[in-house]
């Protein structure tokens, strides 16, 4: 997995609630068996007009968004469907980062194993920086986990909370199978008190 | 000893190791998988030099990308072949049982798995699928994972969480007359929203859920994750215990009669606590539809489409006015007044035979209307099997209904079953997003009965109404 420690970069704004994976990355784009190439079809639907060009009106395609690493979005993101190829498709497209008020559970758990970060920021804060997006060309965000920080192009900055657990994960870059595999003997002596 | 939540037990009978600041490692008892969410971790494995941990704990079968049409005819779709072989594949390579799209077991993976008595209570289950909340009806701890997840489960057999919290739900009361176990959990929905659930196991109580048979149960289980949670459970008894009796992977004899001993113990125990509860009567439910774009976005079949501007706040405002723009939609209209070009019945929300059995009722005698097509999907080879014994399929077809082999199909339109841009159907699914069924399609959840009967009208309407059904 990727480790996340320090970002600075770019922020978009999304302002909607409940994205659900569906919209992220729609169904006919599940069909691989590679991990990699999902950026194209991330919001698809929303993306491209039925001839396959950029819709002008999405807040992607804006000229000022391109290279956004950052997105800044509405409560309950990423519910629905439990597809990676959500957080994949965000990541492989350039972002680092999600802040939302709150994000669905399979979703979040799925960023976290990727190294991209759900960031949670109280709803007036995250309302408050989608404004401040819109209204500055240029806008950046820097996210420095180790201090838990969002800090903003003005100096600043909100704390985060997030679990011990997913930090550490996250500034290690752990390979969490390899770390579930050092607890073999707890693994088998469970399997043997229960039979297995 | 401390009185203890069902939830609670099974977690600590499933707990390898649980320290301070670190995720708990969990053990699975049951692992399902389908073509979709596997290639990826299979892959993993091969790359890592992994193996499977216990092949014999995983079961696998072909769902999301199959054909519902005439299986002896060739796959057009040439990328979801590649998925399906490379899921039989893999499970050949890594010794893994599957029921691929020719097997009599084949079905949707949520339908078989009860089915096959793969699902028992007081387990923990995994799959790559979100509506993995499903297998709870059975009171087994049920969750949708993802696919680096289904990895790690393979190579560990078992999952790093952190435990949610408890949420109760409690409804009481006898249900009226055309309202259904879909309407409950639409109802709950529209409620608490589609992140009321969001950190929390949902465990359904009360009379009403009690009086519900296995099957609805499963309906309403199913659907936990539209509002968020993690799992849906119901405790098990008596009906859990007959059901499960002789499946395919039940225990057998006095193996089974000391099952039934343990998981007898597995309800919730008197005086315990949950972290969160809620209360609903069941009297004052009515037959649901879905207006909108998300499962909450939901009314009563009595009801108008929702004005916009009395929603609560700005959020829901802008979100209420999309959704209608998205389904074309005018605020004021009579429900019963919409007109549908689809129907949909089927998904791992509503495909059982006892779904079946209540939309034929209401299709019996009856014809599809001549503006709408509509397509009844079994969700699994046995379902369909048992359906056709008992004459549905003759009664569906004789109403202008298709009848289809078992597969998620329309439910998310992976498969060639997909609804064109405009096109409004009236669906036993569980997914109501933009473009869920089709680019540009308007799904509009509800139960099998008022599917069928909105077949057969060419709208909404009250099913209330109907004398016999």
């Amino acid at each position: 997995m990727e480790a996340f420690k320090k970002h600075t970069g770019l922020a978009a704004p999304f302002n909607r609630i409940n994205v659900d994976t569906d919209q992220i990355i729609p169904k006919q784009f599940l069909k691989g068996i590679e991990r990699a190439g999902f950026e194209n079809y991330l919001f698809y639907d929303w993306r491209f007009l039925d001839d396959g060009t950029p819709n002008p009106k999405f807040v992607l395609n804006a000229p000022r968004y391109q290279s956004a690493s950052i997105l800044v979005t509405g409560a309950n993101f990423g519910c629905g469907s439990s597809r990676e190829h959500a957080p994949w498709a965000l990541q492989q497209y350039g972002f680092k980062a999600i802040i939302a008020p709150s994000f669905a559970d399979i979703f979040r758990g799925n960023s976290f194993k990727n190294g991209l970060l759900p960031l949670t920021l109280p709803a007036n804060i995250v309302a408050d920086t989608i404004a401040q997006i819109e209204a500055q060309a240029g806008y950046a965000l820097a996210i420095d986990l180790e201090s838990q920080t969002v800090t903003q192009p003005n100096g600043v900055y909100h704390e985060f909370e997030i679990g011990e657990f997913q930090k550490q994960c996250l500034l290690n870059g752990l390979d969490e199978i390899g770390w579930t595999l050092q607890f073999e003997t707890e693994i088998s002596a469970y399997e043997s008190k229960r039979g297995i | 000893m401390e009185p203890m939540t069902m939830f609670e037990k099974i977690w600590n009978n499933h707990v390898v190791r649980e320290m301070p600041d670190e995720a708990t490692v969990l053990y699975m008892d049951a692992h399902l998988i389908h073509e979709v969410t596997t290639p990826q971790a299979f892959e993993g494995l091969r790359l890592a030099g992994r193996s499977v941990r216990h092949p014999e704990f995983t079961v696998a079968t072909m769902d999301h990308n199959v054909p519902t049409t005439d299986r002896s005819l060739p796959i057009k779709d040439q990328i979801a072949v590649k998925q399906m072989e490379t899921l039989a594949k893999n499970c050949e390579e890594f010794g893994i049982t599957l029921y691929d799209i020719d097997s009599p077991e084949q079905g949707i993976v949520h339908v078989i798995g009860p089915e096959l008595g793969i699902t028992q209570p007081g387990m923990t289950i995994c799959c790559g699928d979100s509506h993995t909340s499903t297998h709870g009806a059975m009171g087994a701890f049920a969750l949708g994972i993802g696919t680096s997840e289904v990895e790690h489960v393979l190579a560990t057999q078992c999952l790093l969480y952190h435990k949610p919290e408890t949420f109760e739900i409690r409804v009481d009361g006898s249900l009226r007359r055309g309202v259904t176990a879909k309407d409950i959990i639409l109802s709950i929905i529209r409620r608490i929203g589609t992140d009321g659930g969001t950190g929390t196991v949902i465990e359904y109580t009360g009379s009403t859920i009690s009086a519900l048979s296995i099957e609805e149960r499963m309906t309403v289980c199913n659907m936990s994750i539209e509002a968020g949670a993690r799992a849906g459970l119901i405790a098990p008894d008596d009906e859990t215990y007959e059901y499960l009796a002789n499946r395919l992977f039940s225990p057998k004899g006095q193996d089974f009669d000391r099952a039934v001993e343990e998981w007898r113990e597995l309800p919730t125990d008197e005086g315990a606590t949950y972290d969160k509860t809620l209360h609903i009567d069941a009297q004052s439910l009515a037959p649901q539809v879905t207006w909108g774009t998300n499962p909450a976005m939901g009314a009563d079949v009595t009801d108008v489409v929702p004005d916009p501007g009395e929603m609560p706040t700005d959020d829901a405002k802008m979100a209420t006015e999309r959704a209608l723009e998205y389904m074309g939609l005018i605020p004021g209209t009579n429900i019963t007044d919409v007109e549908v070009d689809k129907v949909f019945i089927g998904s791992c929300t509503n495909s059982r035979i006892s779904d079946l059995r209540a939309a034929a009722e209401v299709a019996k005698g009856r014809k599809v209307a001549e503006t709408v097509n509509a397509l009844v999907v079994p969700g699994s080879a046995s379902v369909k099997r048992q359906a056709e014994a008992e004459g549905l399929d003759e009664i569906f077809r004789a109403a202008g209904f298709e009848w289809r082999e078992a597969g998620c199909s329309m439910c998310l339109g992976m498969n060639p079953d997909i609804l064109m841009p405009e096109q409004r159907c009236a669906s036993t699914s569980n997914r109501n997003f933009e473009g869920r069924q089709g680019k540009g399609g308007r799904t509009h959840l509800v139960s099998p009965q008022m599917a069928a009967a909105a077949a057969v009208a060419g709208h909404f309407v009250d099913i209330r109404e109907w004398e016999s059904y």
